[in-house]
């Protein structure tokens, strides 16, 4: 696969406008996670109310990849319920640890599939991973419960 | 007449493709590439002198031993050191820096002053955070100006080497910015205050001349992969009457003289501090780095080191969308250039530069406290050595142009 195709439209588009950006009121958990070994960084919020994620705000710097991956994932997630979240979350996992074999499932992950071309650099997989953990660290201190499987 | 080409010649990896472009590697701050002489070196210890050191009386063993201290030998020739027992061989240079903060920093106590400063690499604070942490010392830091040099009025007006300073531990070139510290005047300052002065000369060692006795240096610390030589051997030089009242660092094997169940007396250096089955063929494989790097002649890899830092330098300064970090004159300055790109984050350059045979770095460089002394969270980072070109300098800013094109969408728009 080509740079180009890894960097799809929909990465830099996500990357130079990102959907849901910004810290909002109010929220059940807030988290800080920080790549140590390249510095990108978020600081995300998650609301829940009953089995349903309403809002997911963020504040973050970092790479493109890790900047367009939490944007998507906002898209995907607010207003979804947590058990379906969390298998989100498994399919996007399981994608990004494909090495670029594994293709997402469209109707399900949407632009989150755009992110297959990421999984064959094995450098770059933390940074896309990088929001969606700290949604799962939020959503479990908000008291969310979640499957012990993952992580 | 320092002939690049035939430098190039002893390094095989320099003619492999990567992305099906010609390798073009800008990351010898990281680790530098390795001449064949180096390699066979090792191969050659290990298929016909493997033994352990010291302890093995048979001939394998006399010959190990032999083998690893001539490369002390060849490293204290290098840097002018005394002599060979002033040469402490370490795991790299962090490890050297860990053996400098535990064994001064056992004399520390509340009310003491360690002093560094903003540049160092995590390598050159973290320790001394730590034996700060256990005395009670206090740790305290030379700022550094706009252009990237140390701050020395600034350090001045705050009286930062003074009295209480029992320590003063700096890099001799960033490994981030470049910049080459006065290293004689600072340690004159803390040799008038009874300081002992440390200096992480890892990246400058492997770039010029080096006389470590004239450097004004008491302690200094250096790798052996950034100067050709294998991962996993380091160099701690002390003056040897330093030395010699330092305790030991790590126990075990081969640092002792007596040892008894109620306790043990100590080795003289260098073996106090080198406890348990040294890197033996690494050492050898340094040993051989730097006789190839003796013969090359360090000053004549440092021209070239400047010629080629000059025309990246030259080359950025052509790109307006390009900022470089640190001093932009090559006086007092080393290899490293660091900057960064409007609307590029270094992780996606990096990538993108890495998908045209490019290789540079992303990232804080290990230096996370000088990018936020300096307002950004990281930066890439172009690094050439011995066997880097005007060819590969020229083909780093072509890339670049495309890689900020590419990304800020220039190239997409005009491809549709």
């Amino acid at each position: 696969m080509s740079i180009e195709a890894m960097y799809q439209d929909i990465i830099l588009d996500h990357y130079h406008e990102k959907h849901h950006a910004g810290l909002r009121e109010p929220y059940g958990a807030e988290v800080h996670h920080v790549n140590p070994s390249c510095g990108d960084e978020i600081t995300l919020r998650a609301a829940i109310d009953g089995d349903t994620i309403t809002d997911i705000s963020y504040e973050a710097e970092g790479c493109s990849i890790s900047q367009a991956s939490v944007s998507v994932m906002a898209d995907l997630l607010i207003g979804r319920d947590i058990t379906d979240s969390m298998a989100l979350f498994e399919e996007f996992r399981t994608m990004m640890e494909g090495q670029g074999k594994v293709p997402g499932d469209e109707d399900r992950l949407e632009d989150g599939i755009a992110f297959v071309g990421v999984a064959q650099f094995p450098a770059r997989v933390k940074c896309a991973m990088l929001g969606w953990s700290a949604l799962r660290d939020a959503l479990a201190r908000a008291g969310a419960e979640l499957s012990p499987t993952a992580q | 007449m320092y002939d690049v080409n035939m430098v190039r010649a002893d390094f095989p990896v320099l003619d492999r493709e990567v992305s099906g472009h010609r390798l073009v590697y800008l990351d010898s701050a990281n680790t530098s590439q390795k001449p064949r002489c180096v390699v066979g070196a090792v191969e050659e210890h290990y298929l016909h002198h493997n033994a352990n050191v010291a302890r093995a009386m048979h001939t394998l063993g006399a010959e190990a031993t032999e083998a690893f201290e001539e490369a002390r030998g060849k490293v204290a020739g290098f840097i002018n050191a005394a002599g060979a027992e002033e040469i402490v061989f370490t795991k790299n240079a962090s490890e050297a820096l860990n053996l400098a903060a535990n064994t001064l920093g056992a004399r520390l106590a509340p009310g003491d002053e360690v002093v560094v400063s903003v540049m160092e690499h995590h390598s050159n604070l973290v320790p001394w955070q730590l034996a700060c942490q256990r005395t009670g010392a206090r740790l305290r830091w030379f700022d550094i100006t706009e252009d990237g040099r140390l701050d020395l009025a600034k350090a001045h007006a705050e009286g930062l080497i003074g009295e209480r300073t029992k320590i003063v531990s700096l890099t001799w070139a960033s490994n981030v910015l470049g910049t080459v510290n006065p290293i004689q005047s600072i340690a004159d300052q803390a040799h008038a205050v009874g300081a002992v002065m440390v200096v992480d000369g890892s990246q400058w060692v492997p770039q010029a001349p080096c006389d470590a006795r004239a450097s004004g240096a008491d302690i200094l610390v250096f790798t052996g992969h950034k100067m050709c030589g294998p991962t996993g051997i380091g160099v701690l030089w002390g003056r040897g009457a330093l030395l010699a009242e330092l305790p030991p660092f790590l126990g075990g094997g081969e640092m002792i003289e007596i040892v008894r169940m109620e306790g043990s007396t100590y080795a003289p250096p260098p073996h106090r501090f080198e406890a348990g089955t040294p890197p033996i063929a690494q050492a050898v494989g340094l040993g051989a780095a730097v006789d190839y790097l003796a013969g090359l002649g360090m000053a004549d890899v440092h021209a070239h080191e400047q010629e080629i830092t000059a025309r990246i330098l030259q080359g950025m300064a052509s790109l307006d969308f390009i900022h470089v970090m640190g001093p932009t004159e090559m006086a007092d300055r080393g290899g490293a250039v660091s900057f960064t790109v409007d609307g590029v984050h270094p992780h996606d350059l990096m990538q993108l530069l890495d998908s045209r045979g490019v290789a540079v770095r992303g990232g804080h460089h290990c230096a996370a406290p000088l990018h936020r002394r300096l307002g950004i969270q990281s930066s890439s980072r172009a690094s050439g050595y011995l066997y880097t070109t005007k060819e590969d300098v020229d083909a780093l800013i072509e890339t670049l142009d495309w890689a900020h094109d590419f990304f800020t969408g220039r190239t997409r728009l005009r491809s549709l």
